[in-house]
């Protein structure tokens, strides 16, 4: 029998997220997903899943799940104190994030606030599953699709999790290797589409400015405090599609940055655009931290990229390689 | 680069901007209008046409007068899809043999169903009945489903009813609204927000989950509303209850 996630407390926004659903922008959909990809990558790494299954995404407050029916494979990456109440013949503990845990059935899990970031995600050995809508987990609440029921979980929620694929094996991920979710220097932007609906000043102004993410920042659109940008050529543009990290500049000059939930088009001039490599980390901002932008172009972009993810997929590979294999046996005969 | 291919009329080459380091967008033109979006969507064809053959193109969206383009920048350069971009323009494009999908949508004009017919009628000096003459009249194109899912935005409104957004954004309005909004009438297809004057409500569902393929319309679909009384909304809504019931295209497309 599988194990089943019963929500206690859901945290101020948790939804089910897995890798998204991309392909659909053409008919209105955002693609959605992990805000931090990486992330989820890696809490599925740990407990032995595919990269891509549904895993609990937590914003900042964390909450508290029991198992039922079964024990279970658990690992959380994020900066939280994780804490597991006795169950199972096993004393209350607590538990690192970045590792693998065994959680007996009826053993209450409690995710504490997170100390660093804004996203952490709890993989479950087997994935939460739910009905896929157009081929993803994924929830977007503003059209009520995917997750549960298209919301944020909520009390007495019963998550069904998936049969584990793999046995459980003790896997974590060194803690020298964690801080670079949170990694601290200006986010990347490449130029336009829209820079000539900005005087040179005003670009200049956006570059040289240190903003703070407001409050209202979601899913959907990071949204900034700031030093105010006027565009040359009034507010709107004939409606365009909008790309991941689309800075837009609406009306009244607070820049706009597009996330995963974001609407698929729209009609306010963009500055600029956020590299890839940067998107997970801006994912990883709280509202209040301040930030700066870098411009560069498309090549150091890819650059910055390239990097990032063989970094990704080493730490990945590390975790999927079987520690009781001898990898080196022949070198000390 | 040329496009000349496409249109014998005077359009130049379009712009191509840079959306990040992992989508190209593709601008025509600076206004809305039929040309340009049937050059917007003829190059999104022939670009799918090349997604299915090469690494790296990951989707194209059309929209009014542009498209994006996103692939990804560790399989493929921005160069590679310049490239791959000015090819699809430079072939002719290829003769459509299925005419685009005609759906006749019925639609509720007014009363609770619209409640901005009257107020939209005063403001042009016309009678609400003249109102719905006139945006019935039209065979409209799909220009673009964006902004939520299924999303409808047609192009071909009758001038007389342009109509600027409502100052104050209405915090809900129903799935199903018929919408004006400055140049624009729209279908909307999941309840939200919206600035847009509701005039109408069509109890077809353009993205219902209850299906594979959620989605009704697409980007170059032809539209004809067709005025229906309250007791036909609830009459086609009520068949909505049963899962297996799809509205149906009048004529075109492939089955």
């Amino acid at each position: 029998m599988s194990a089943r996630l019963l929500v206690v407390t859901p945290g101020m926004l948790t939804t089910v997220q897995d890798l998204g659903r991309p392909g659909y922008e053409h008919m209105g959909v955002p693609p959605s997903g992990a805000m931090d990809p990486g992330a989820l990558r890696l809490a599925n790494a740990l407990v032995g899943n595919p990269g891509d299954l549904a895993a609990l995404e937590f914003t900042v407050t964390g909450g508290r799940l029991r198992v039922l029916d079964a024990a279970c494979t658990l690992a959380f990456a994020g900066s939280a104190a994780l804490h597991v109440s006795a169950a199972g013949g096993l004393p209350a503990r607590a538990l690192a994030p970045w590792q693998s845990h065994r959680v007996p059935a009826g053993a209450l899990l409690t995710i504490g606030p997170l100390e660093r970031g804004m996203r952490g995600y709890l993989a479950a050995s087997g994935g939460i599953v739910v009905r896929p809508v157009l081929g993803s987990a994924s929830t977007l609440t503003r059209a009520a699709m995917g997750g549960i029921e298209g919301r944020a979980i909520k009390r007495d929620d019963v998550l069904a999790v998936g049969r584990a694929r793999a046995p459980f094996l003790r896997r974590w991920v060194p803690l020298r290797h964690t801080a670079w979710f949170y990694r601290d220097t200006p986010i990347g932007v490449i130029l336009g589409p829209q820079q000539d609906h900005f005087s040179a000043s005003e670009i200049r102004r956006f570059l040289n400015a240190t903003y703070r993410l407001a409050p209202q920042s979601d899913r959907m659109g990071l949204r900034l405090d700031g030093p105010a940008i006027a565009p040359a050529l009034g507010a709107d543009i004939i409606t365009d599609p909008i790309a991941a990290g689309s800075i837009q500049i609406p009306g009244a000059g607070q820049p706009l940055i597009a996330m995963n939930d974001r609407q698929t088009t729209g009609g306010y001039p963009k500055i600029a655009t956020v590299i890839s490599a940067d998107l997970p980390r801006l994912a990883q901002m709280r509202p209040g931290q301040p930030l700066r932008f870098e411009a560069m172009d498309a090549a150091a972009a890819v650059r910055r990229l390239r990097t990032d993810t063989q970094w990704l997929d080493t730490r990945e590979r590390e975790l999927r390689a079987d520690p009781n294999f001898p990898i080196f046996p022949l070198l000390h005969p | 680069m040329t496009s000349a291919t496409l249109s014998s009329c005077s359009n130049t080459a379009p712009r191509i901007l840079t959306a990040g380091d992992g989508t190209l967008l593709v601008e025509f033109a600076n206004r809305i209008d039929a040309d340009t979006n049937a050059r917007v969507l003829a190059l999104a064809q022939a670009l799918r046409a090349q997604q299915r053959k090469m690494r790296g193109l990951l989707g194209v969206v059309p929209a009014y007068r542009s498209l994006s383009i996103r692939f990804d920048p560790l399989t493929i350069s921005p160069a590679g899809v310049r490239d791959v971009i000015a090819r699809c323009l430079d072939t002719p494009a290829i003769a459509i043999d299925t005419p685009p999908r005609r759906w006749d949508v019925p639609v509720c004009y007014g009363g609770a169903y619209g409640e901005d017919l009257h107020a939209l009628a005063e403001r042009h000096q016309l009678e609400p009945a003249e109102v719905i003459a006139r945006h019935r009249a039209p065979v409209y194109r799909v220009f673009m489903v964006g902004f939520l899912p299924g999303f409808a935005y047609l192009g071909g409104l009758d001038p007389v009813l342009h109509t600027p957004r409502r100052a104050m954004p209405r915090a809900h309005t129903p799935a199903g609204s018929v919408n004006i909004g400055g140049q624009q009438t729209a279908i909307a297809s999941v309840p939200g927000p919206s600035g847009w004057h509701l005039i109408g409500r069509t109890p077809w569902r353009s993205f219902d989950l209850r299906h594979a393929q959620p989605f009704l319309f697409e980007a170059g679909d032809e539209i004809v509303f067709t005025p229906i009384s309250e007791d036909e909304f609830a009459r086609i809504d009520a068949l909505h209850a049963d899962p297996g019931y799809r509205p149906q295209p009048r004529t075109g497309g492939h089955s």
